[in-house]
């Protein structure tokens, strides 16, 4: 078990490195990083030559990547082009925004999706079962900005029940964290009620049954820790989807978080700050998938021994 | 405990004469949506009431059937919604279609590699698209608008840097299980060599599973390319993709709902279609795939 | 032997309601067993063998429906049951043991626990001496060091070893009636022999009677003191053992017999007769069997009924009128 631990974190790490590669040379490529942050006007041969220097742009290639890398581990990417802040500062203040956003979406993707998708299976066929299906599909097919906006339309402006923007209090997160969730927690129903159909038709539920348990216990012990484990596998690929759905919520609801951060220095070519957000955002999702792999194999005895 | 009660009746043995036809009847409704949808995109330049992007500062925030000359009403600038929405569909199929089978194609062909080939290739290639199937669409998105700059080509990028490895992994263990067939062990034996073997043998043999993740991919596609829009990182503001019609109408939402109601609604009924169509022809044509998504 | 009767069927009729129509996949069957007594059923897949075991049990599966008939357990009906009554009986009084044991164990528990709530639903006691009881549960079927063995995960244990252990789950409620459910099919000869001396053992341990379901004569003459032939849903053939053996009265146990080519080796599949089994769905008007009957006449246009050729011996054929 601690083999393919180990394994799990050294292949994180390695990504990682892709990642940092990745973002380092992308900024490389997008031209001279001084020029950019010049005054166009006012710049002599020797202000260019300071600045490179300054920025380190004077060393060979791979140079500049260690020093990049030394900076990354400590969430320093040098100062933001715009307001000259240091990026760890940034990273410090929005940071816990999205990752409270995120952890508060998940929670609601499995706390509704899970019982919800078992509710389906042994149900199934009922009104309950098609409305379910009816929510699931329509949740992974409605575009998260359009379904954020349409909610902010709903209950902000026509019903003014929730407030649509910022993060003062616990009901600033019922709407973003429900449109974070809701394709997740769709295909967590989907994918929960045809797992758990099949195991309810296994072997060991019937034998289960067969030796006199009651139906409560073969449902809620025996099915249901099986039919979990393509959940917990399904979770941790949705992490991916986590993120970009973050990027998107953050932006309609003015949700001051890393996603928001990453975008606007994209858009203002503010590359500090971008280096920052993606490396960032890359650690969480490795952590977070790792976290789910040792989840895993504490779920399924087959693959800890 | 009534409710589990109903399910171990119904999760007992199947049994064999209990038919499955009803599953194979076409999906009318999603092959007319999508017929539609082609049909928009292919004589947008016909079917468009107006040109998309004239504006019409006298007639603008016209509501829905207010005039007959705007059926759906108009934008901020005067601009005819029906028209926009047509258009929109055009855009929609290119970037969506450019992206898919260029990515269809890269993803097969790197399955097909590295299923028949295995050893170090095919650890190497699988490793990779474990890496891209994992990595958030939108960041790396981002990380290609900072090399390219916002536009379709950076939308069409982003988005086959992720599907690719879609297409890969699953023909690749669809080719691991052709290749033990004997047809293909024949072949090798009888000297014919690999390209032939995989294109007249294989190929063939995994075709199905490729129409089957083509049209599965093919909402989430769209859903991506939506997305990416709407953030402002694909066609320049003012472009008719629906993405960017709701983001247009985010603004003005308290004054003007209908700006984002429709391009929002056209996008979740084409996606809608599209993922009904796939699961159909999952069905249809594979019933192993069923579960393996 | 009448008072001492534990198990009575009587004409009991389980159907599937399907969309295609009513499908009678038992379709009127008797039977009685005595304690500690084997019955073999025997027949052709779909003839009805299985779901006359799911009809005992109560747990018959969804299009279908007992319809008719009665079910005596220790002189009461069991169709009468509430669910919960059934659920009681299940376990404590009648338990089964599936066609593949090794999948009838949960692969994310314990042995130990899926043993424990099994013991926990007949003694009340502290969870150590019901591993006590455990262990000594997995030593009566021979597993060697069970106080080690109650941690290990169903993957953890070879084929034979599961095997046990579903046996000891099922008689550790001490059940007075074990059904086996074609248990042979799924395993190799030697296992095979391994597991039909372990429900040998486990009968003369706790005296349980034993309805043996199988499709294999060679099994019947080993284990079984009465056999029950069933063709599409029906007994046609009902008598002890030997008796079966000697003299068979109905075309189809003769078939079956005559293919059975050494009574000491394992069969396999089923011996071949001329013809397929009928759909239950589309049964011809008289005899079930009479379309691959070599001694089919104008009188089995008619269903056959069930008579009396010797003592304790039935048969459905027009020949034995």
């Amino acid at each position: 078990m601690w083999q393919f631990i180990g394994i799990r974190v050294l292949q994180g790490i390695f990504t990682l490195l892709v990642i940092s590669l990745l973002v380092f040379l992308a900024t490389r490529l997008t031209g001279d990083p001084a020029l950019v942050l010049l005054p166009p006007e006012a710049s002599s041969k020797a202000d260019y030559e300071r600045v490179r220097k300054q920025l380190g742009l004077d060393k060979s290639l791979p140079e500049q990547y260690i020093i990049f890398l030394r900076g990354a581990v400590k969430g320093d990417f040098g100062l933001s082009i715009r307001d000259r802040r240091p990026t760890r500062d940034l990273l410090l203040e929005r940071l816990p925004a999205t990752l409270q956003l995120a952890l508060a979406g998940m929670a609601l993707a499995v706390v509704i999706g899970v019982p919800l998708g078992i509710l389906s299976a042994v149900k199934r066929d009922s009104i309950f079962d098609k409305g379910g299906k009816l929510f699931a599909v329509l949740g992974m097919a409605a575009p998260q900005f359009w379904v954020a906006i349409m909610l902010i339309l709903l209950f902000g402006a026509i019903l003014k029940l929730l407030p649509t923007y910022g993060r003062e209090g616990p009901e600033n997160f019922i709407l973003p964290s429900f449109v974070l969730a809701w394709s997740i927690m769709a295909g967590i129903m989907r994918l929960g009620r045809s797992s758990m159909l099949e195991v309810l038709d296994s072997d060991y539920v019937r034998f289960a049954r067969i030796k006199g348990l009651k139906d409560g216990m073969v449902v809620w012990k025996h099915a249901l820790r099986n039919a979990l484990i393509p959940i917990l596998t399904f979770s941790g690929i949705s992490l991916a989807g986590l993120l970009n759905g973050a990027i998107v919520v953050e932006q309609v609801f003015a949700w001051p978080g890393l996603g928001r951060l990453m975008l606007d220095g994209v858009l203002q070519r503010n590359f500090p700050v971008v280096q920052a957000a993606v490396m960032a955002s890359a650690f969480f999702y490795i952590l977070t998938a790792l976290i789910v792999d040792i989840l895993y194999v504490y779920a399924d005895p087959r693959i800890r021994h | 405990m009534a409710t589990s009660d109903l399910v171990l009746e119904n999760a007992q043995p199947q049994l064999s004469w209990r038919g499955r036809l009803a599953e194979k009847r076409l999906p009318w409704i999603p092959i007319a949506v999508l017929l539609v949808l082609l049909a928009c995109a292919a004589f947008a330049h016909w079917l468009a009431p107006h040109d998309p992007t004239s504006l019409n500062v006298i007639n603008s925030k016209l509501a829905p059937f207010e005039s007959r000359e705007h059926l759906l009403g108009t934008d901020v600038l005067g601009r005819d919604m029906l028209s926009r929405l047509i258009y929109g569909a055009r855009t929609t199929v290119q970037i969506s279609v450019t992206a898919l089978a260029l990515g269809a194609v890269i993803g097969t062909v790197i399955g097909l590699v590295s299923g028949y080939w295995g050893s170090w290739a095919d650890a190497v290639l699988m490793r990779i698209t474990d890496a891209a199937l994992g990595f958030p669409t939108i960041l790396l998105a981002l990380v290609v608008v900072v090399i390219m700059n916002p536009g379709p080509p950076a939308i069409i990028l982003a988005v086959l840097l992720t599907v690719w490895a879609r297409f890969a992994r699953m023909i690749r263990g669809d080719v691991l299980t052709v290749k033990g067939y004997d047809f293909v062990t024949l072949a090798r034996i009888t000297g014919v060599k690999a390209p032939i073997i995989l294109w007249r043998h294989i190929f063939p043999n995994v075709a199905n599973t490729l129409m089957v993740i083509t049209s599965l991919m093919v909402g989430q596609i769209i859903l991506l390319e939506a997305a990416l829009s709407f953030l402002g990182l694909g066609l320049s503001p003012g472009a008719p993709a629906w993405g960017i019609m709701v983001a247009e109408g985010q603004e003005v939402i308290l004054d003007v709902w209908w700006l984002s109601l429709f391009p929002g609604v056209a996008i979740t009924v084409v996606v809608l279609a599209f993922n009904f169509f796939g699961d159909w022809l999952r069905d249809y044509l594979d019933p192993k795939l069923r579960r393996a998504r | 032997m009448t008072n001492d009767v534990i198990l009575r069927v009587e004409d009991l009729q389980t159907h599937f309601f399907t969309r295609t129509g009513v499908v009678k996949a038992v379709d009127g069957i008797s039977f009685e067993l005595g304690r500690g007594e084997t019955l073999g059923i025997v027949g052709e897949s779909g003839s009805g063998k299985s779901m006359t075991a799911w009809s005992i049990l109560g747990m018959v599966p969804h299009p279908g429906r007992i319809v008719g008939g009665t079910i005596d357990y220790l002189g009461e009906n069991l169709l009468e049951k509430s669910r919960g009554e059934m659920r009681e009986i299940r376990g404590s009084g009648i338990c089964m043991v599936m066609q593949d044991p090794l999948t009838s164990l949960n692969p994310v528990f314990t042995v130990g626990d899926q043993l424990v709530e099994t013991l926990k639903l007949e003694y009340e006691e502290p969870k150590r001496s019901l591993r006590r009881r455990a262990a000594e549960l997995l030593a009566n079927v021979r597993i060697p060091a069970p106080e080690d063995r109650l941690t290990n995960f169903p993957h953890q244990m070879s084929g034979g070893m599961r095997q046990r252990v579903v046996g000891a789950i099922s008689i550790a409620r001490a059940p007075n009636l074990l059904i086996a459910d074609e248990p042979t099919t799924s395993l190799d000869a030697t296992i095979q022999l391994q597991y039909l001396r372990l429900l040998k053992d486990i009968q003369e341990q706790t005296g349980a009677a034993i309805i043996f379901i199988t499709h294999d004569f060679g099994i019947v003459a080993r284990m079984c003191d009465r056999v029950a032939v069933m063709y599409a849903g029906r007994i046609v053939e009902q008598s002890d053992v030997e008796d079966m053996f000697d003299h068979p009265a109905h075309p189809y146990t003769e078939a079956l017999l005559q293919s059975v080519p050494d009574l000491d080796t394992d069969v396999d599949t089923l011996p071949s007769i001329e013809g397929q089994p009928p759909s239950l769905d589309a049964l011809p008007a008289g005899c079930s069997f009479a379309p691959r009957c070599p001694h089919a006449w104008e009188r089995c246009q008619e269903y056959p009924d069930e008579f009396t050729v010797a003592p304790r011996h039935t048969s459905r054929c027009w020949r034995s009128e």
